[in-house]
């Protein structure tokens, strides 16, 4: 396999890496006013993700670097084109990182309140955006010759890019109230897990049905394999869930997420932005790829950095390991 | 062209936005974990509540250089995108660097560090501090090599239009790299530093009158912020002579504009002061305050060197680069346009010394910070110098002092801000600025690079990341000021009253 298509499956890695990740974190924040009963229910939901959702969200950094640095016609290309998503995900994403910090900075409920809002608007926006991003990269955007957009700034929205924002905000959604479920303890823990069973079948529809348009429109014999895997999977986390298997229904969900990245970049590959005017214009891996000194340098990086990235980042899951219920929230301590 | 001035208002606002936070964030994380280092080495309380009180400031200040990073990681593709694919091949390198190797672990060991204090053992705990503090240094040499080849492209040669790149320990060590990254570093220190003196004065003049039982605490802060700004500054003055011995030989027009200079001298002297606008045809005229032969001396070590003028330069500029723009649809109304060579001279000129003036500004605050905090025995040992020995060893009983040092926290921030503004816009009209010893073909102007997006996109961005980060500004601002009058009580816990035998498991530390 050479270079270029190493580093499309790298940097589809990183993608999934991010969806899996801060999949759970933006259902969380989402699940915020639903599942959160009393500002000490809503700090367990919080603190569940309190350590790690910053190290989660630079999965996202590392994505678009990654395609700056493998791919700099793609990275161009896909975020000057779809310009006003990204900003609308960059504004909420903001926000959100300032929320979590600030939130109990302060001790009045009229302050928590606000930042509240913040972290479920944070919330809900960044996986709309990017799932309409990502949909886009797959199913394509009108592209002049030299790989800039035709066509007003909206080229984005289409109803099957649409499509694709909805199917990873119910992803996200099923996905937080299975972490909920695996890390909360007592009374927040059973209504989590009686969410995400409820949930299951009817969020994760959108999904599907972005997954069989991709397979339809662009896909292989062998994206109809992993297409597969992801319905399984689903299945699986609906059975484990409904068995009190927390642990094994959100392990079922990462093989989800991950078969779903492997049937759309898949489908995608050798293009990574189709040119929907002429296919003549399509941005290919091939064409879009930086040289290949450059390709060898960051696969060293990648192969030394990201193996240590994953050994840290489980440490830090391990050490933040246990339940979390509201009996270990300490009270608030803050200057008068 | 509308979308050029608009991106280009853009990425500066977002960049000096995020440059108020960077500074601190790297200064300020690598003081506590030296703070947290004394503390486990001596177990003395003092340092522990050091340790609690500025690394409390510390996490509300890095949540906004975190998101205000965001956007900057993304935004060159967003506006540049022409830019992003003509350097991508050796831009993108770096900042995928940056990613992985630094970004993770600033995130997951800050992450650590803030949950973590019961949870690790404290050597571990101790270490999760050195890790995200290095971590912030490391991504700081990671982006000023980045835009270090953007002054001085090295590692390149020039393939198919494109620079490809050919050596990536050329780019990391490019010698301009390696004199901004000093120079960043020694004024990411002295922004701590003053932050440190500033807010530590302060307390010590709050509870001047009274016994205060956290007055070591301050006292230590503050000869500490005084100590690490006086050895920063000599950092500075020694590395910005370096970058500007550099900056001479690789971008004479961005010298020759940091002093206003029109024609060539030779010895040419250094303008202190000018009185009037320096861009002014005759430019010479409106300097007051010179030094003959000093900007020899920073050119070239000597007190006879000849310093090219802004005029010479052009005439250069124009036989090497072209005197037109490309007659290129894609550059809207600048194409076939003659091209300015001279970079903004009232901004460069001031810039610099601005720059200069206030970094001075802020030393001079940490030795009278070191001055006023001489413990008192020591006093007794030395002679006395009469007019300040009042001074020595006590807080002045004044309103003024107070206000003194809470303004003297600015000033390093304004030299930070004037520097950067200085070395970006000096660069114009390039983006990628051509190396003047080196690759044919690598170099674009600005006005080449940004995207074929619509107006209406980047004034989108423009308004909503102004109004954000304007609105997310006064939270800070807010917070700090709130925490730091809330003093060392704000950040302890006070001990648990009774301990509930279902309780005993409560976290450390919960959002």
């Amino acid at each position: 396999m050479d270079l270029v298509t190493v580093w499309f499956c790298v940097i589809a890695a990183f993608w999934v890496g991010y969806l899996f990740l801060e999949g759970f974190d933006f259902g969380v924040g989402m699940l915020l006013p639903v599942l959160g009963r009393g500002d000490t229910e809503r700090r367990v939901m919080v603190n569940t993700i309190g350590p790690v959702w910053d190290g989660n969200e630079v999965w996202l950094i590392v994505a678009g670097g990654a395609m700056f640095a493998a791919f700099p016609g793609w990275y161009a290309s896909l975020f000057s084109g779809a310009y006003l998503p990204l900003l609308v995900v960059l504004l909420a994403l903001i926000g959100r990182g300032v929320a979590f910090e600030y939130r109990g900075k302060v001790d009045s409920p009229r302050w928590r309140r606000t930042w509240d809002r913040v972290i479920v608007l944070g919330s809900w926006i960044p996986p709309l955006g990017v799932g309409l991003l990502l949909s886009t990269t797959v199913l394509g955007l009108p592209l002049d010759a030299e790989g800039n957009r035709i066509g007003s700034a909206f080229e984005a929205l289409r109803w099957e890019t649409l499509l694709g924002a909805v199917a990873l905000a119910g992803f996200s959604l099923v996905h937080g109230a299975a972490f909920l479920a695996l890390k909360t303890a007592g009374e927040l823990r059973d209504r989590a897990r009686g969410l995400a069973r409820g949930l299951l079948p009817v969020a994760l529809l959108p999904l599907f049905g972005l997954l069989l348009l991709v397979q339809w429109q662009h896909g292989a014999l062998w994206t109809a394999g992993s297409l597969a895997v992801a319905v399984l999977a689903a299945a699986v986390a609906w059975w484990r869930l409904a068995q009190v298997r927390e642990g094994q229904a959100f392990a079922a969900l990462g093989v989800l997420i991950a078969a779903a990245g492997v049937t759309l970049f898949g489908a995608l590959y050798p293009d990574v932005l189709p040119s929907t005017v002429d296919q003549q214009n399509s941005l290919t891996a091939a064409g879009a790829a930086s040289g290949p000194y450059t390709l060898q340098v960051i696969t060293w990086v990648a192969a030394f950095g990201a193996p240590a990235v994953l050994i840290y980042q489980g440490w830090t899951y391990w050490v933040f390991r246990k339940r979390i219920g509201t009996q270990h929230i300490p009270q608030v301590h803050v200057p008068r | 062209m509308e979308v050029l001035e608009l991106a280009r208002w853009q990425f500066g606002i977002t960049t000096v936005y995020h440059f108020l936070m960077v500074p601190l964030t790297i200064g300020l994380s690598v003081l506590v974990a030296g703070m947290q280092t004394a503390w486990v080495r001596t177990g003395n309380q003092r340092y522990l509540k050091m340790t609690k009180f500025w690394g409390k400031l510390l996490l509300v200040n890095f949540a906004m250089g975190v998101v205000t990073g965001i956007v900057q990681e993304f935004q060159f593709g967003m506006t540049w995108s022409a830019y992003s694919r003509f350097v991508g091949d050796v831009f993108g390198a770096p900042l995928a660097m940056e990613g992985i190797v630094a970004f993770f672990v600033e995130s997951t060991f800050l992450g650590l560090w803030i949950f973590g204090w019961d949870r690790l053992p404290k050597r571990v705990h101790l270490a999760c501090a050195w890790a995200f503090s290095l971590a912030t240094v490391a991504s700081a040499y990671f982006i000023l090599a980045a835009n270090s080849w953007m002054q001085h492209p090295v590692g390149v040669e020039f393939v198919d239009g494109r620079p490809r790149m050919n050596s990536i320990w050329a780019v990391l060590t490019n010698n301009t790299a390696l004199a901004a990254i000093p120079h960043t570093v020694a004024g990411a220190f002295s922004v701590a530093a003053a932050f440190l003196v500033g807010i530590a004065g302060w307390h010590l003049w709050r509870g001047r009158r009274e016994a205060d039982e956290h007055r070591a605490v301050w006292r230590s802060s503050l000869r500490l912020g005084g100590l690490v700004g006086v050895v920063a500054f000599v950092a500075l003055v020694v590395t910005g002579d370096l970058q500007g011995k550099l900056m001479f030989e690789q971008q004479p027009m961005k010298m020759a504009s940091a002093e206003a200079l029109c024609h060539t001298e030779q010895p040419a002297s250094f303008s202190v002061l000018a009185v009037g606008d320096v861009a002014d045809a005759d430019c010479e005229d409106v300097k007051t305050f010179t030094v003959p032969a000093l900007l020899s001396f920073l050119a070239h070590n000597d007190f006879s060197t000849e310093v090219r003028g802004i005029e010479d330069l052009v005439g250069e500029y124009q036989a090497r680069y072209g005197t037109n723009y490309p007659d290129d649809p894609a550059l809207g109304e600048l194409a076939g346009k003659p091209i300015d060579y001279v970079p903004s001279l009232p901004i460069t000129y001031w810039g610099f010394r601005i720059m200069i003036g206030f970094g001075a500004l802020s030393a001079g605050a940490g030795v009278l910070a070191l001055w006023a905090s001489t413990s008192p025995d020591r006093r007794s040992r030395r002679r006395r110098f009469a007019p300040l020995a009042r001074f020595r060893g006590r807080i002045p009983d004044t309103k003024w002092f107070p206000r003194m040092v809470l303004l003297g926290i600015a000033t390093p921030f304004v030299a930070n801000t004037a520097g950067w503004i200085f070395t970006e816009m000096g660069r114009q009209p390039f983006v990628v600025v051509p190396n003047p010893t080196g690759i044919d073909g690598v170099w674009m102007f600005t006005a080449q690079a940004v995207s074929t997006i619509s107006a209406g996109e980047v004034w989108a961005s423009l308004i909503s990341l102004t109004a954000i980060y304007a609105a997310l500004g006064i939270v800070e601002i807010f917070l700090i000021r709130k925490y730091v009058r809330g003093g060392i009580e704000g950040v302890m816990p006070p001990p648990p009253p009774d301990k509930d035998p279902d309780d005993t498991d409560a976290l450390a530390f919960a959002y």
